[in-house]
């Protein structure tokens, strides 16, 4: 990497370069090309992305092609931003309580499919989006650092305020709207009360979700806001327990990502056939090693062994989308009085 | 030939302008016509204004104060080993993504930190708590202290060499140079150093959330990308990016007001030698400032540098994400900072152009050319305030009818950044073509040297030097930028902070820490281009 | 006070490309012009005896005291530059000041003999004028006022009046001859102009690629013509 920036290539080359970048992955198109659009982490090269084009494209004689933002939100301000025009076939990605507003923008089709066999806690179904996958949030923790971790919510709200917990905002960051949530579901009309309370065990609130890992695993807390499938990553990857996830007697608030069909795709019939393919056994088997989460139908082998040692929450929160959307501002204001108290 | 010349300079500069004013103005039109934006002004938006000119003043000040003494213990010390490296390693923190740096203070001054744990050592039990207020101070100083300093030592050795022997001569006492030669010197940048440091500061975001321990802890900033992600309220983005430009300009435009801009002196352009700062005590109050400044910026790379080397390196570069990555990152950064110092090299010129004193002063008092030449000053600096995230909502609202977004988006990407720079570039070169103009313009123009031949055989020879620091200056800036691709950003168009948000936010941390080393180095090296030749040159026998 | 103002012996500065060597005596209340081309060593010379460069070696004697590690404003040395003599953003009456104190620490007495000061150089109440708005002249005669209250018995001059007009070099030499009769003190000036050196001096000191080559009474000098460089310098071809 002795000189990597061509510091002398001229100007109008490097911009010509430039033009040329977003066509370069279209422009050899087979005659059906199916839009996936999703968040970034889906479809980088450890991500399930590429072996799931791989296999949808041995059953349909097309091409995928995905765009990829940086996450499940900002995959739906950039189809707001994008509107009508959009090239998306597929939006992947969402979580339910963006499911509110997505069907709001009136961009998505009806995908009719059956999706009655699909096995996800908490009984998610809707006529618009398909669930993938769904993971549980959970707060992860540092065997190291932490003997006696929370049992409950409850005991995390109360414990000792020098055990920290880093939270993301869930002003910005889906698993910090997550936990807003998980804290309501529990709590109720208490969970002003609730959040004054585990206030002074927050070490800090990050703006996403990497931030907090990042800070969890310098060891600057022993406790994280995150999902009960973290440690599966640290177990097969890593091959530590150090990182564990805590059980939580109330029971844990779940994430489900769902998939849907935009209404002006140009190719709804394959659109619908890659959401029949992404319940199938060849989609749910890549889901779980590659997106560390858990799948909601049948895989071709069992699941590695890391995911029995997981936490399985035997309640499940969940709330329906239009619950969400319709309290959200009222509750993140709740949590800004509670957290901004001295 | 020379009075069209400048005609067209002029133009060009009101082409920048009105380029400039056009794409902010554009994209806030867009935003605006979305609808929505009902109840901007509630108590939380004012707790948060409140926060973000409390934080920003603070982190300003701080900075400035810690920036005087180093500034001044450089310019003083101007020959011990390693000076050149310093100068670097001060270039260094602007051109590291908010999140590295982040993670690089709290292996230093966090809970685990180097700190803490000296500390502990010595029995004391979790002394220094970074989250708070805090933190987001230490963090802002550390960005922004070594931009204040540097931008100060640039105005020290600028004071013209006889003032030294003059002052050398008389026997002022170090604290006599400091009142009279030096202060005013710096007085007279301050209004813009302070005003860089207050929007930069006043703009935070990651630091801000991260380190700020809790949502009392917000910027404007925080509720600008609030509204455009959960909620998707664009008039509200842009009624809160106003309120941020208003406060901020009024703000900068007060400090104007206080602090007026020094009488140009005399400069003879000949090699600076200091006699003073030679007493034991100066030499060890400057060791003490110097030792500090290199710790308190420095530890936090080290830091970066040992989580970097445990990552496997030598796999990474080899990865074709991280090749695709480093060119997608050239390709934007290149011609982003091409575009930010032709354009500040333009409107500076022009700038002069409209209140020389070449030109009649019936005119160049006339209302038009002041207003100009002040629009130009300040767009170059206030653009700093717009957010590249309503940006660059704003152009993919405009750009959607004209088909896939995405194919504009490196171009809208590459402006944005250009934009970004702005600030930095113009505050780079506008001392140096001023001090530039200020001893040739007059002999350029009555030998009738105009057009090619002045550029090249007047301006670019002694200019050369400056326009390849603004260019890395630039350059490093728009490397380690996540702002404006965070919303574009697709896989086409990822460029290395991209890649490593993207690396952090799949477990992989190691990768991460890897890629901010790079990063980091890149940087370095783009910073050791830029400042190539600062050394002093050794003054000659003169007669 | 010895006789004697200025001695340097064997002092060698060394540069890059160039060694220079100082041998000389200047009597004290004497005007002495230093001569020479571009390069020859002149602003060199005023650099060691006014302690802004150190010789390699050799000994300055300034008033009989030995000037080795003395730091330039203990030395009984004035200095005045072409340019930038005056600090641009103080008035007259502040840069005047510091020839009294480098602190600025004035009473109502030293304000009164500023005003003196200004009063000598003809530039009475000029005292709250900032420097750019003189003329090159008056700035020239701001730093004679400042090197009058501060009464050093030796005053250096680098080309005082390159920057003058003919006219004003002629009021400024006057000047000049004027404080050196009332002030009693030794005046080394460094110029290019035989004019000049013929109207002020007493003696010249002349000098060739980095060494002096005379050092001669003012007749005596003027009527040399074994040395080629002072042919040149004197126009006799």
């Amino acid at each position: 990497m002795s000189n990597p920036l061509h510091r002398k290539m001229p100007k109008r080359l490097a911009i010509a370069a430039i033009a040329l970048l977003p066509f370069s992955t279209s422009a050899l198109a087979a005659e059906k090309t199916l839009t996936v659009y999703t968040y970034e982490s889906f479809i980088s090269e450890w991500g399930p992305g590429a072996k799931v084009a791989e296999a949808f494209e041995q059953t349909c004689e097309c091409k995928v092609d995905y765009v990829g933002v940086a996450d499940g939100v900002e995959l739906l301000t950039r189809l707001k931003l994008e509107g009508e025009n959009s090239k998306a076939d597929i939006v992947l990605g969402l979580d339910t309580n963006l499911v509110a507003e997505a069907k709001a923008t009136g961009y998505f089709a009806p995908h009719g499919l059956d999706t009655a066999t699909l096995k996800v806690p908490g009984g998610f179904s809707d006529d618009s989006f398909v669930p993938y996958d769904y993971g549980h949030f959970a707060v992860v923790y540092d065997t190291e650092a932490l003997k006696d971790p929370p049992e409950s919510l409850e005991e995390l709200v109360e414990g000792d305020p020098n055990q920290k917990i880093v939270i993301e905002d869930p002003r910005t960051s889906t698993p910090g709207l997550g936990l807003l949530l998980w804290v309501k579901s529990v709590y109720g009309d208490r969970a002003g009360e609730a959040w004054a309370k585990l206030k002074d065990r927050v070490l800090t609130v990050t703006p996403g979700w990497s931030e907090a890992y990042g800070l969890f695993t310098k060891g600057e807390a022993p406790m994280v806001f995150s999902y009960t499938t973290s440690p599966a990553y640290h177990m097969v990857a890593e091959n530590t327990d150090r990182y564990q996830a805590a059980a939580f007697a109330e029971g844990h608030y779940i994430q489900i990502e769902v998939a849907g069909v935009t209404k002006n795709t140009k190719e709804p019939e394959l659109a619908r056939q890659f959401l029949a393919f992404m319940t199938g056994p060849e989609f749910q088997s890549i889901i779980p090693t590659t997106n560390w989460m858990m799948p909601v139908g049948e895989t071709k082998e069992p699941l590695p062994a890391a995911f029995d040692k997981l936490v399985k929450p035997e309640k499940t929160f969940l709330m329906s989308p239009q619950e969400v959307a319709a309290n959200r501002k009222a509750w993140i204001d709740e949590w800004l009085a509670a957290m901004s108290t001295n | 030939m020379i009075a069209r010349e400048n005609r067209l300079t002029i133009a060009a500069g009101g082409f920048s302008l009105g380029g400039i004013l056009l794409f902010v103005g554009l994209a806030a039109a867009a935003m605006l016509a979305q609808g929505g934006g009902d109840g901007l002004f509630d108590a939380y938006l004012w707790r948060v204004t409140r926060f973000t000119l409390l934080q920003a003043s603070l982190s300003t000040g701080l900075s400035i104060l810690f920036a005087i003494p180093v500034a001044r213990a450089l310019a003083r010390q101007a020959t011990f080993p390693g000076r050149v490296w310093m100068l670097r390693l001060m270039a260094l923190p602007l051109g590291v993504p908010a999140l590295v740096a982040a993670l690089g203070l709290i292996e230093v001054w966090g809970r685990q930190g180097d700190l803490n744990r000296l500390l502990a050592a010595t029995g004391l039990a979790e002394p220094i708590s970074i989250y708070g207020l805090f933190g987001i101070l230490l963090a802002h100083v550390f960005f922004n202290m070594p931009l204040a300093a540097r931008l100060m030592l640039a105005g020290l050795e600028r004071i013209p060499a006889e003032y030294w022997r003059t002052s050398a001569n008389l026997g002022m006492g170090s604290l006599a140079i400091f009142r009279f030669i030096e202060w005013p010197a710096i007085r007279g940048l301050l209004p813009g150093i302070a005003g860089l440091v207050f929007m930069l500061c006043a703009t935070s975001f990651t630091l801000v959330l991260t380190l700020g321990g809790g949502p009392a802890a917000s910027t404007i900033e925080v509720a600008i990308y609030q509204a455009l992600r959960f909620d998707f309220d664009p008039p509200r983005a842009i009624a809160l990016a106003g309120l941020q430009i208003v406060l901020t300009g009024t703000l900068l435009l007060m400090l104007k007001f206080v602090a007026p801009p020094p009488e140009e002196g005399e400069t003879s352009g000949k090699a600076v030698q200091r006699f003073d700062g030679r007493s034991r005590l100066s030499r060890l109050a400057d060791r003490i400032w110097l030792v500090l400044a290199l710790f308190f910026v420095g530890m936090p790379f080290v830091a970066i540098v040992t989580s970097g080397m445990q990552a496997d390196l030598s796999r990474l570069v080899r990865e074709s994400a991280f090749h695709q990555a480093l060119a997608t990152s050239a390709l934007v950064a290149l011609p982003s900072a091409m575009i930010s110092v032709t354009i500040a090299a333009l409107m500076i010129r022009t700038q002069r152009l409209l209140l020389a004193p070449m030109i009649p002063a019936r005119r160049r008092h006339r209302m038009p050319a002041r207003l100009f030449a002040g629009a130009i000053g300040a767009s170059t600096s206030l653009v700093l305030l717009a957010p590249p995230v309503v940006l660059g909502a704003g152009w993919f609202l405009l750009l959607r009818p004209f088909g896939d977004v995405a194919r504009f988006a490196p171009f809208v990407v590459i402006a944005i950044n250009a934009l970004m720079a702005l600030p930095f570039v113009h505050r780079v070169l506008a001392p140096a073509m001023a001090s530039h103009a200020a001893r040739t313009e007059r002999l350029a123009a009555s030998l009738g040297i105009g057009g090619f031949h002045r550029l090249r055989w007047i301006d670019w020879p002694p200019l050369r030097k400056p326009l390849f620091m603004a260019l890395s200056f630039a350059l490093a800036l728009s490397l380690g930028d996540l702002g404006a691709i965070a919303l574009f950003g697709s896989q086409d168009l990822a460029t290395l902070p991209w890649l490593l948000y993207s690396r952090m936010g799949s477990y992989r941390t190691a990768d991460a820490a890897g890629l901010a080393l790079i990063l980091g180095t890149i940087c370095l090296i783009l910073t050791i281009l830029g400042t190539a030749g600062e050394q002093r040159s050794p003054e000659g026998p003169r007669t | 006070m010895s006789s004697v103002a200025v001695t340097l012996e064997g002092v060698k500065v060394r540069f890059e490309n160039m060694v220079l060597t100082f041998d000389c005596t200047v009597e004290a209340g004497e005007i002495v012009s230093v001569a020479g081309a571009s390069g020859s060593g002149k602003t060199t010379l005023f650099n060691v005896i006014a302690g802004f460069e150190a010789p390699e070696r050799g000994v300055v004697r300034v008033f009989g005291e030995e000037m080795a590690g003395r730091p330039p404003a203990e030395r009984p040395v004035s200095m005045i530059f072409q340019e930038n003599n005056l600090f641009a953003h103080l008035d007259v009456a502040t840069n005047v000041g510091f020839g009294i104190s480098p602190s600025l620490r004035l009473r109502s007495a030293d304000r009164k003999r500023i005003d003196e000061a200004l009063e000598r150089v003809g530039l009475a109440g000029f005292g709250r004028r900032l420097p750019p708005t003189l003329s090159g002249g008056e700035r020239q005669r701001v730093a004679l006022a400042r090197a009058l209250v501060r009464h050093r018995p030796l005053l250096l001059l680098d080309e005082p009046f390159a920057a003058l007009d003919p006219g004003m070099r002629a009021e400024m030499r006057e000047l000049l001859a004027d404080l050196h009769r009332e002030e009693d003190n030794t005046i080394l000036v460094i110029t290019h102009h035989p004019e000049d050196l013929s109207k002020l001096s007493d003696s010249v000191l002349f000098l060739d690629k980095g060494h002096i080559v005379a050092h001669d009474s003012l007749d005596r000098f003027l009527k040399r013509r074994d040395i080629a460089a002072i042919n040149r310098f004197l126009g006799n071809e």
